[in-house]
């Protein structure tokens, strides 16, 4: 089955992007497709690679790149959000890119699943 | 359809919410600070063991355990899966509505 | 930039429903929900605008933010209507939108449907949860 996900919180005040972490990887493992993870109001703050957490935490910032690579998954920053919030090409995570919002409604109605991640 | 709920009953209306606005039928899963909602002997476990009669209730067993509840802390009839039980519901109960 | 990845979703129309249920100003989630729901339109897609809780105050008559000085977004739910009246209008798209209240949400408030900045159904809960269980993707933000 094919999946899209939206995630609307950044890795860092909610569980969200966790959630939606630990999803997304359950559904690979079951063999489904994950076309699409789309990145929302804070949730832009996932692909920040000038992020840097302590080192007994977990960075959700290069999980994400790393399952984007292994597993072909395409992350995708909503550009209008990134700007509100300063991610921009030169602080772009590896794995992420930067697109217009049509690309949420474009895997919504592409995949036969979107699940939100928010709060 | 299937519906999400992240918020501790305790503090949000989200439950109430996707209570008034589900069919008779539909599954619930209950995730993050939503699980808080599973726990037995609560202000809300009448509530909670109500909506059993209309829905079946999942929680998510990883969110439980982060926050010092087992399995014996849960109301008699709802049933703990993990992230990959999670991905099984969606597949089988279609469109998603995640009460946030 | 990287390269852009495109689905094909030519020809294929589907369910959308959007549902707010947060009230406008304390947080962001109002104004952005609002922009997936203009650009949906671009993709010719059926959609359902739901306000339910806090989010029946999003459209509530007589905002003003100039004391606050943050964007006052309800103005652009009259583009919202006007998309609704081209779809209503154009016989050629086949594209349904609907901008829905949930009667119970609207009355525990005090409100009532001629306080909102746009044309909008009241329906009461029940017949709302039927409304839902038929969309094939819903955005909550």
């Amino acid at each position: 089955m094919k999946f899209g996900i939206l995630v609307n919180e950044g890795p860092f005040t909610h569980q969200a992007s966790d959630s939606a972490y630990h999803f997304v990887s359950a559904a690979i493992e079951k063999g489904h497709q994950v076309m699409r993870v789309f990145f929302y109001y804070d949730g832009v703050n996932n692909a920040n690679k000038l992020s840097a957490p302590q080192a007994d935490d977990r960075d959700l910032v290069k999980l994400w790149g790393k399952l984007a690579t292994q597993h072909n998954v395409d992350l995708v920053v909503c550009i209008a959000a990134a700007l509100r919030r300063g991610i921009v090409e030169e602080n772009l995570a590896d794995g992420f890119r930067i697109s217009g919002l049509g690309q949420l409604t474009e895997v919504g109605i592409a995949a036969d699943r979107l699940v939100v991640f928010g709060d | 359809m299937i519906h999400t709920v992240n918020k501790s009953p305790f503090e949000r209306n989200s439950l109430d919410s996707c209570l008034r606005l589900s069919i008779k039928g539909s599954p619930i899963l209950l995730l993050e600070d939503g699980v808080l909602a599973a726990t037995k002997g609560t202000s809300v476990s009448e509530k909670v063991a109500a909506a059993q009669s209309d829905h079946p209730i999942f929680v998510l067993g990883p969110d439980l355990q982060a926050r010092g509840l087992a399995e014996g802390d849960i109301a008699e009839g709802i049933t703990v899966v993990d992230y990959g039980g999670f991905v099984d519901l969606v597949v089988e109960h279609g469109t998603v509505q995640s009460w946030l | 930039m990287s390269d852009e990845i495109e689905f094909n979703t030519a020809g294929v129309t589907k369910k959308f429903m959007y549902v707010n249920r947060k009230a406008p100003y304390g947080t962001i989630y109002a104004l952005e929900v609002l922009e997936a729901v203009l650009i949906s339109a671009a993709f010719e897609q059926h959609a359902c605008i739901v306000f339910v809780d806090d989010g029946v105050y999003q459209i509530k008559k007589g905002q003003d933010t100039d004391a606050v000085n943050m964007k006052n977004f309800s103005k652009t739910y009259g583009i919202i209507a006007m998309e609704k009246e081209d779809a209503d209008e154009d016989d050629d798209i086949d594209m349904v939108w609907r901008i829905i209240v949930e009667q119970e949400s609207m009355e525990a408030r005090g409100l009532r449907a001629d306080d909102f900045v746009i044309d909008v159904e009241v329906i009461p809960s029940d017949k709302l949860a039927v409304i839902m269980s038929e969309q094939e993707i819903v955005i909550s933000g």
